[in-house]
């Protein structure tokens, strides 16, 4: 009998079949999605309108993923949220099965890989890995440590013109209270080597464009993490007089969408200068004042964008005496629902709100440039409806741009837990073979066998 | 190739009362496989991350081969961490995916051929280089990841845990393969795990770590005939040794109505005590032939492969006290059916080891 533990239940799993290995399930339990690159068999199962990745491994690398998530949610940090775990499987013959994890599939995500598939940009990839870089920080900074920093370990979200990234692989993380400069070095030198990895395996799938290089892409890594580091936690000193440094610094925290909770000021015993140093930093500074001011929840530089628009409101409308939070809902009835409503049901799954709204507010930028007046919003979302909404993928639940006949042959093309035509050769000569195991065998309970260690000392 | 030495390592973290690793003294050798094996929380974990760089070294210092390498940051070490991470890539190659962290670090191509191919030869993977990383299973994965350090060349490896999140059947085998493979490449390598059934069977030497600190270092026979102190006794072996409190009598150890004979030079280092602790382990333990020995009331006797064990506790127990107590093993030589409703006399058949109860240090 399977056992389930899980803290928001979701009954309409129970009947599925676990008995089944995740590998086997029938086709119609699962959505073929893009995934990254797993060592794990991962499948996307929908229950109705819902759909959860499942992810085979052993039960207590199971639990310790779980609890990893829970903790990322718990501290606020960008990562899929874990749903269930599904322990004791066996087969109908009792044979036990792994475990299976479940997470809720993150809405309007994007793999890596779905974003190379046709044709990339130099200026898109910074954005993802500048994405990346400011998720690691974000993760450094509450004491966690992921030992598998990888592209395949992440799911990107659009956010206004950047990208957002959350953390979808917790197997090898640990969470101390403060990481040392060595554990933080670590993470970042397996970056670098995943993202290599990752980038050269574009590069021999034909995926990467010619004009970018894995050596070249990867050397940006690091200078990027450690100068958002330096901002994020480094000391600055200066005289007594030039005290607005204090102010410029939390400026320029807040333009990288951190706040600063807690700022260390010290000053010299003679009063000449003065050190900083920000001791606890949250992200989300703008997302936070969306929030605040319109209930809003968004991505961090949707936020920015929708606040910049909400600011142009109020001089436009001359309401700069009025309180912002009163303007706020007066731009949020007139300006963004308006254009939110104004998209038909059947596109909705093509781009979450905050992100379709920001893209109306740039074509209606390029549309009032060409047309050499000010396009109103309300021509602006139909325009942008017409001519690019309807011609974009749906994102909802991923871009699944594959027929039904690639289907038959291959679930998913990224998964290399699925087949390529080689498999149907005869496998080569493994050597290694003979030695191994019987899959039969019954391995024994941990028992010394102190006599065979006898043998092999007096053999030596 | 190179040693490595701790030297009064110590690491303690922030707000904690003691060290999670306090003053570690250790030299491995050249070319040696060193297992830390220990329980949870024991520091062992600790001390492979100081020594890769990722925990800070509070005091004292760490070096590999003739530099210290305290204060270096991890990736100026040139050691490699097996399996930490083996996502395989599926449009490359088994070689590419062996090889590919070279291409990075500048190394020619002709160099990385020539490493890859000897790291393939060793693995016995050479006929799967020109091949997708599809069709490999899952031990055959596990050898592409250790490709991947083995062509690195680092002076020493360093594996945290690494079979933790296989299967059983995969652990056993791969536990087998990285002990050969270790032994081929002579590659100078520290090993983690919890399990002291692994540390025995992998490691050249084994350091046992309680607490934070280093209880003894030793060949695994070493280890198993002599334990140092009480916890090494009771911590290496399984099924585990039988540990029974006495009083300290003339000739011996008494248990119950039985004297354990003891010898007298042994009794006399009790300077005081006048109880100690007798340690014999379950295949050192059987069946008298005469009503003398260590009375045991039976609880059950199991089958276990070629061997048979049967479990109890001291008989003439309360309930209580036997719940308390000690369970004894021992391992049954004959077939004979055993009466469970009197208790039978085990007597001692080969090493009796000794310990003190107020320093837990072994005596005899």
């Amino acid at each position: 009998m399977p056992r389930f533990l899980s803290a928001k239940p979701d009954s309409r799993l129970l009947p599925l079949p676990w008995n089944v290995p995740l590998d086997r399930w029938p086709r119609e339990h699962l959505v073929a999605l893009p995934r990254g690159i797993s060592r794990h068999v991962v499948r996307f199962i929908r229950v109705d309108d819902e759909v959860y990745a499942a992810k085979e491994l052993t039960e207590p690398t199971a639990f310790h993923e779980y609890r990893m998530l829970q903790d990322l949610h718990r501290l606020n940090t960008p990562a899929v949220e874990p749903t269930a775990i599904v322990t004791g499987r066996a087969d109908d013959r009792g044979r036990p099965l792994d475990s299976v994890l479940l997470t809720r599939h993150l809405e309007f995500s994007l793999p890596y890989r779905s974003l190379f598939h046709s044709g990339v940009r130099q200026e898109t990839v910074s954005r993802l890995l500048d994405a990346m870089v400011v998720l690691m920080a974000r993760l450094h900074l509450i004491g966690f440590l992921w030992r598998d920093v990888s592209l395949s370990n992440i799911l990107f979200r659009r956010d206004a013109g950047a990208f957002a990234a959350y953390l979808v692989d917790a197997e090898t993380a640990e969470l101390h209270p403060r990481l040392s400069d060595g554990q933080r070095s670590h993470d970042l030198d397996i970056a670098i080597v995943n993202l290599f990895g990752e980038f050269s395996d574009l590069e021999a799938g034909q995926l990467l464009d010619e004009s970018l290089e894995p050596e070249a892409l990867v050397r940006q890594i690091e200078a990027r993490y450690h100068a958002l580091w330096s901002e994020l936690t480094g000391r600055e000193e200066f005289s007594s007089g030039e005290l607005y440094r204090i102010e410029n610094r939390v400026r320029r925290l807040n333009q990288l969408g951190f706040d600063v909770a807690e700022l260390d000021i010290s000053t010299a015993a003679d009063g000449s200068t003065v050190q900083i140093q920000p001791k606890v930093v949250d992200a989300g500074h703008h997302s936070r004042r969306l929030m605040r001011l319109t209930g809003l929840d968004t991505e961090e530089n949707q936020a920015r964008r929708l606040l910049n628009d909400l600011d142009t409101y109020r001089a436009r409308t001359n309401q700069g005496d009025v309180p912002e939070s009163v303007v706020a809902h007066e731009w949020l009835t007139r300006c963004f629902e308006p254009v939110v409503t104004a998209i038909p049901p059947h596109l909705t799954g093509k781009r979450d709100p905050a992100q379709i709204f920001h893209e109306v507010l740039d074509y209606r930028w390029y549309a009032s440039q060409r047309a050499n007046r000010e396009v109103p919003l309300t021509d602006a979302v139909q325009g942008y409806i017409a001519d690019v909404l309807t011609a974009l993928p749906d994102e909802v639940t991923g871009s699944v741009a594959q027929g039904d006949d690639h289907a038959r042959h291959q679930l998913n093309p990224y998964d290399p837990s699925e087949g390529y035509a080689e498999d149907l050769e005869a496998p080569p000569h493994d050597p290694w073979d003979a030695d191994a195991l019987d899959p039969d065998t019954e391995v024994l309970p941990a028992v010394l066998d102190i006599e065979a260690l006898r043998r092999r000392q007096k053999g030596k | 190739m190179a040693t490595v030495s701790f030297k009064d390592a110590s690491r303690v973290y922030p707000g904690a009362d003691h060290p999670a690793v306090d003053k570690l003294n250790l030299t491995i050798g050249d070319g040696e496989f060193m297992v830390l094996v220990g329980p949870s929380g024991c520091g062992k974990s600790t001390s492979l991350r100081m020594l890769a760089g990722l925990e800070e070294v509070n005091s004292g210092s760490i070096l590999i081969g003739d530099q210290d390498v305290t204060n270096l940051p991890p990736k100026d070490r040139d050691i490699a961490m097996v399996f930490q991470n083996y996502a395989l890539y599926p449009h490359m190659t088994v070689a590419d995916n062996m090889g590919f962290a070279l291409k990075m670090q500048g190394v020619s191509k002709s160099e990385r051929e020539r490493r890859v191919g000897e790291a393939a030869k060793l693995l016995g993977l050479e006929d799967f280089l020109t091949r997708k990383p599809k069709a490999l299973s899952g031990g055959q994965r596990q050898r592409v990841a250790m490709g991947r350090a083995i062509v690195r060349q680092p002076q020493v490896f360093l594996m945290d845990e690494p079979l933790s999140n296989l299967d059983a059947k995969l652990r056993v085998s791969t536990r087998t393969q990285i002990a050969a493979l270790q032994q081929r490449l002579g590659v100078t390598t520290v090993y983690v795990t919890h399990d002291q059934v692994e540390a025995m069977t992998m490691g050249d030497r084994v350091a046992v770590m309680k607490d934070g600190i280093l209880q003894q270092v030793a060949n695994p026979l070493e280890l198993y005939d002599t334990p140092r102190n009480l916890f090494v006794a009771g911590f290496i072996g399984s099924p585990a040794m039988n540990l029974i409190k006495g009083k300290v009598a003339d000739g011996g150890v008494q248990v119950g109505d039985y004297v354990v004979p003891v010898e007298r030079e042994v009794l006399a280092r009790a300077q005081g005590d006048d109880t100690l602790t007798i340690g014999i382990r379950p295949e050192h333990l059987g069946k008298s032939d005469d009503s003398q020995g260590i009375a045991v009331d039976v609880a059950v006797v199991e089958e276990l492969g070629a061997d048979s064990y049967l479990y109890g506790s001291l008989a003439g127990l309360s309930e209580e006290e036997r719940l308390a107590g000690p369970q004894i093993v021992a391992r049954m030589t004959s077939r004979h059916p055993i009466d469970r409703s009197a208790p039978v006399r085990l007597k001692p058949t080969g090493t009796v080891h000794v310990f003190s109860n107020s320093t837990g240090e072994r005596l005899s």
